[in-house]
């Protein structure tokens, strides 16, 4: 270790840049315990804020404490006790004089470390609640389990930082007036809740994937942001084969990032990419969590597409890939969750394991499907076996009416490239 | 979030002849079970004595194979931790955890490197 680098005491500064390090990687447990005493994930946050103010005020005074992580626990707890009697000390004074409030439950003892997962679960089901819109979802995650600022919000989804604020503000707000427990859903009710969660960090890694507006193809942030509350949500429920099939569905995805694009930014096809670049690690890992989320019972959604996943993952080669099963997997997903994108991609498979006269037929029987009428990928897909077919003329109509749907300028550009060709 | 790859350096004349206590054994555990419910962790393990190893090297237009022990041992690299992190200063406050849980009788570096991506 050559001395003139070490750092045996901290140089000015870094107490600030280690404070806002621990205080993102505590903060999602931090606001989840506080959550539970106080029943108000707005109040958490705040109180979570007044922890990293008071360690703001004593640490560079006394010094980092040996486990700033349990400091800053301990001292939000605290304060969210404190909050909560004077609640109840408020309420009994108002009924003292004839007024009722609602009754407050009395503060919970400290929790033991494992219940940390669970309020940490709690605080999951909590910001994916289906009475918030996606975007508010998707903030609302993002913010309180992802440690993302909201400016890091902001950009990630192009919008005015204000207007993520914004939402997040209203995210709480209804939150609190809808009276929305605290607490993870059981019985019947879990499996649809369950669905939201999966679903808001699908939808967090698909905008950064493919994303919808904007000048880049891929924005790798978001796509990690969410493979990391994908792998945080398979921890705390290693039960659910679901959540295991979503972190092996987005390590693959994921795998792929570095060979989707160009060297000028530009997105480059399944078919075209060097696989060479295709992260082993990630593919390994979503091997094993595949595994994982293997069931005896019936695979869901995520399992089916993890599954499809796992076909191209397997495939040295464009040629090698296993297209009949990929079709059987289509077809599979189509039965248990149909949707116009499932058959669209149903077609695909088709033409690579059938020719592109069958997968025409399952095209054009999607044309008046309202949900597809301003999707760019349904023009591309059918201008694509047009092409194929040697039907050019029809093709170049076809890519040139996907690329005006295209909202993506790395998309547009692609597939106007397409119309020139078959012109 | 870039990847990071932690080299974990002992010097090896610190490691007990009969290995790390189940102490640090069981406090690793627990760590490293925590990174990896974070999602942090992707991949990490310990290696066996170098002693146990062999070096083979290229130098010159020439493969020349050498089995361990080897003579320097302070620095050896014992194990290695990939992470997914969103900076640096993330990766080291992880690492700093990873050292906490040894005894004070260990010396151990841990080299923290980006991996290069692309």
């Amino acid at each position: 270790m050559e001395q003139q680098h070490a750092r045996p005491t901290e140089p000015p500064g870094a107490l600030e840049e280690d404070l806002e390090t621990v205080f993102r990687l505590e903060s999602p447990r931090v606001v989840a315990a506080v959550a539970r005493i106080v029943r108000d994930i707005g109040i958490a946050e705040e109180l979570t804020q007044d922890a990293l103010v008071a360690a703001l005020e004593q640490w560079p005074r006394d010094g980092l404490p040996g486990n700033p992580g349990a400091w800053l626990m301990t001292t939000a707890r605290r304060r969210a006790v404190d909050l909560v009697r004077r609640r109840e000390r408020y309420a009994h004074k108002l009924q003292e004089i004839g007024r009722n409030l609602e009754a407050v439950p009395p503060p919970e003892e400290p929790s033991a470390p494992d219940d940390i997962d669970d309020d940490l679960l709690r605080l999951v089901f909590t910001t994916c609640h289906p009475v918030l819109s996606a975007e508010a979802r998707t903030a609302l995650t993002l913010r309180l389990l992802g440690g993302l600022t909201t400016a890091e919000i902001a950009r990630a989804f192009l919008v005015p930082e204000s207007t993520v604020a914004q939402r997040i503000v209203r995210a709480k707000r209804l939150l609190a007036q809808r009276n929305v427990a605290f607490e993870v859903p059981y019985g019947p009710e879990r499996e649809a809740r369950l669905g939201s969660v999966l679903g808001v960090i699908y939808l967090i890694f698909n905008e950064g994937y493919a994303a919808t507006a904007g000048d880049d193809w891929l924005r790798p942030g978001l796509c990690e942001d969410a493979l990391r509350l994908a792998r945080l949500l398979a921890g705390l429920m290693p039960k659910e084969p679901e959540a295991h099939a979503l972190v092996a569905l987005l390590e693959f995805q994921a795998s792929r990032a570095a060979a989707r694009t160009g060297p000028h930014g530009e997105p480059v096809l399944l078919k075209d990419q060097d696989r060479r670049r295709w992260n082993r690690m990630l593919i390994a890992r979503g091997v094993a969590a595949l595994a994982r989320a293997d069931t005896t019972g019936a695979p869901g959604p995520y399992a089916l597409q993890a599954a499809i996943a796992a076909c191209h993952a397997r495939a040295y080669t464009y040629e090698e890939t296993d297209w009949p099963a990929i079709v059987t997997l289509y077809s599979l997903l189509a039965a248990r969750s149909p949707s116009p994108v499932v058959e669209l991609n149903r077609a695909v498979a088709v033409s690579m394991a059938e020719g592109p006269a069958p997968a025409l037929e399952i095209v054009d029987a999607l044309a008046a499907e309202p949900a597809l009428r301003a999707y760019h990928l349904l023009p591309s897909v059918r201008a694509d076996l047009l092409a194929r077919l040697g039907r050019t003329a029809e093709a170049r109509a076809e890519f040139e009416r996907a690329a005006s749907l295209a909202r993506n300028e790395r998309e547009r550009e692609l597939l106007l490239r397409r119309a020139a060709e078959n012109g | 979030m870039p990847r990071y790859l932690s080299l974990v350096k002992i010097d090896e004349s610190t490691v007990p002849a009969e290995g790390p206590s189940p102490e640090l054994m069981q406090r690793m555990g627990e760590l490293i079970e925590e990174v990896t419910k974070a999602g942090v962790m992707l991949d990490t393990a310990g290696l066996m004595p170098s002693a146990q190893g062999t070096r083979v090297h290229w130098e010159g237009g020439r493969i020349s194979v050498t089995d361990g022990p080897f003579t320097e041992s302070k620095e050896v690299v014992g194990g290695y931790a990939f992470m997914q992190c969103k900076d640096m200063a993330e990766a080291v406050e992880w690492t700093k955890r990873f050292l906490k849980v040894h005894e004070e009788f260990w010396t151990v570096t841990c080299e923290v490197r980006e991996i290069a991506e692309g």
